[in-house]
């Protein structure tokens, strides 16, 4: 069974499995760090080429490719942490950062 | 009662001895004086086949601690030991150890800290290591090095508990001075101890856990402290249990404090270690001098014995806390701090007045133990005022 961590939030002390540890291995994808971001990439879909290198150096897994192109909701902002690598790799800078406020409700 | 063997021998060598019948599966550890002829006796154990253990030769004791702490995440039984200066170079890890709940069972043979430069008995080491989460288990003598080190494996590893331990000693003194120890058979130790089954190791390739998380940016690192925190009240009874359940193997009782003369005491010495003996010794002479003098030993330190120690002084007319260590700045020693603090809520005040005594192994004699219920005789007829923080036979 999946460890569910939806309501970690609310967790009493005794709830938490013992010294901090992980019970069960891959479940990063249920751990929303997008709120840990402050800037956020936006991409010019009139300059963007889909070469996917953006896709090849994200460090979170976070850029979302349907039929071997960037698709249309091309970032998981559950994930992307906002670090830019993507918009400094871009050989046509098709992407920037740009600033927004948090606005992810499980932040963690 | 079971087969047993009486040795003339010291602390460290019982010390190795119990760690060998544990059998760890591994023990990483550096030599300081005067831990040094216990993991020298242990690693010869190792080299004989007498122990089936990974020893573990490390570089300082910052890595001894962490390869401990690896190896026990990875679902071994681990041991080690260290003293002074080793186990101030700790510090860090002593902390990882107790916060990921791992149950290493440690000795340390209680050294004076640098500087100036000492190897002798004090428990600055350990008293500075009070706070990082350890069950403290004292020794007075070799034996009792020999059964704390038995009962805090057997504590560290209950499943109520998963917290690390530490048997201290008193360095030369305990450690290497020749004792009169009985010792168990393998089979009874095996028996007591039991199989140690970790609870979601490392090395379990069908169940793959991670140990050793963040849990920052407003996660619940408060609540692994609460946690803690309740795993070590938690501990204060299974340490009575073990202790208990030592007692039917070996016929020695243990107590989280210990008490002599003190059903009729008007005053009373409260002391760690080795020094108890001497309290002891003095407590019955003052007997012969109409003093009715008696003595509370505190083997247990972690978790504190608050209310049996209250229990045990409750109605004294004047009691003295020895503190083998200091805290520089505090109203009195560590010892003294948490003993004052737990007759707090008697309703009769008692008076409690503070030594600091033998730093760097300074000679405890018996003429300062007598000094020292003398002035409490003085503070309870009335002849005296409680003097506060005071150094024993320092000039």
């Amino acid at each position: 069974m999946r460890w569910d961590i939806s309501k970690m939030n609310t967790w009493k002390a005794e709830e938490f499995p013992r010294g901090a540890m992980i019970p069960q291995a891959g479940n990063s994808c249920d751990y929303v760090t997008g709120g840990w971001r402050s800037d956020r990439p936006w991409r010019n879909v009139e300059t963007c080429t889909n070469c996917l290198i953006c896709w090849i150096f994200c460090p979170d897994s976070a850029i979302a490719v349907q039929d071997e192109k960037l698709a249309d909701e091309w970032v998981n902002l559950d994930h992307c942490k906002g670090c830019g690598i993507c918009a400094n790799e871009c050989p046509v800078e098709a992407i920037t950062m740009v600033p927004e406020g948090c606005d992810i409700s499980e932040v963690k | 009662m079971p087969e047993h063997k009486t040795l003339a021998t010291t602390g460290n060598l019982v010390v190795a001895e119990a760690m060998r019948q544990c059998a760890p599966d591994v023990v990483a550890a550096y030599p300081i004086t005067p831990q040094t002829t216990m993991v020298e006796e242990f690693a010869k154990f190792v080299a004989q086949g007498r122990v089936h253990t990974e020893y573990v030769t490390v570089e300082s004791e910052h890595s001894a601690m962490s390869a401990c702490i690896g190896a026990s995440a990875a679902g071994a039984r681990v041991m080690t030991a260290t003293s002074a200066q080793g186990l101030a170079l700790m510090w860090e890890e002593l902390y990882i150890a107790s916060g990921m709940r791992l149950p290493i069972v440690m000795a340390n043979a209680n050294r004076a800290l640098s500087a100036p430069i000492n190897i002798h008995c004090d428990h600055s080491d350990i008293m500075g290591a009070r706070d990082a989460g350890w069950i403290i288990l004292f020794a007075e003598t070799a034996q009792e090095a020999y059964d704390n080190t038995l009962i805090s494996l057997k504590v560290a590893e209950d499943s109520e508990v998963l917290l690390p331990a530490m048997t201290c000693l008193d360095g030369f003194i305990t450690t290497h001075s020749i004792d009169r120890v009985d010792l168990l058979d393998d089979e009874t130790v095996k028996g007591f101890v039991g199989q140690y089954e970790p609870d979601s190791p490392l090395l379990d390739d069908e169940n793959p856990v991670s140990h050793g998380n963040f849990a920052g940016l407003g996660g619940p690192y408060f609540e692994f402290k609460r946690s803690q925190r309740n795993a070590i009240d938690r501990s204060k009874a299974v340490v009575e249990r073990v202790g208990a359940e030592f007692a039917e193997i070996s016929g020695r009782p243990f107590g989280l404090v210990e008490t002599d003369m003190m059903d009729d005491a008007d005053v009373a010495i409260v002391v760690i270690g080795s020094s108890a003996g001497n309290a002891r010794y003095v407590a019955k002479q003052m007997r012969t001098e109409g003093i009715k003098a008696g003595v509370v030993k505190v083997r247990c330190f972690r978790p504190f014995p608050a209310r049996e120690i209250a229990e045990a002084l409750k109605g004294m007319k004047a009691v003295a806390v020895l503190d083998r260590s200091e805290s520089f700045g505090a109203e009195g020693g560590p010892l003294y701090l948490e003993v004052r603090s737990a007759l707090y809520d008697l309703e009769a005040r008692v008076p409690v007045v503070n030594y600091i005594y033998g730093l760097g192994g300074s000679d405890v004699q018996l003429e300062l133990m007598h000094q020292v219920y003398t002035d409490l005789s003085d503070i309870a007829s009335g002849a005296a005022q409680s003097a506060g923080l005071r150094y024993l036979g320092s000039r």
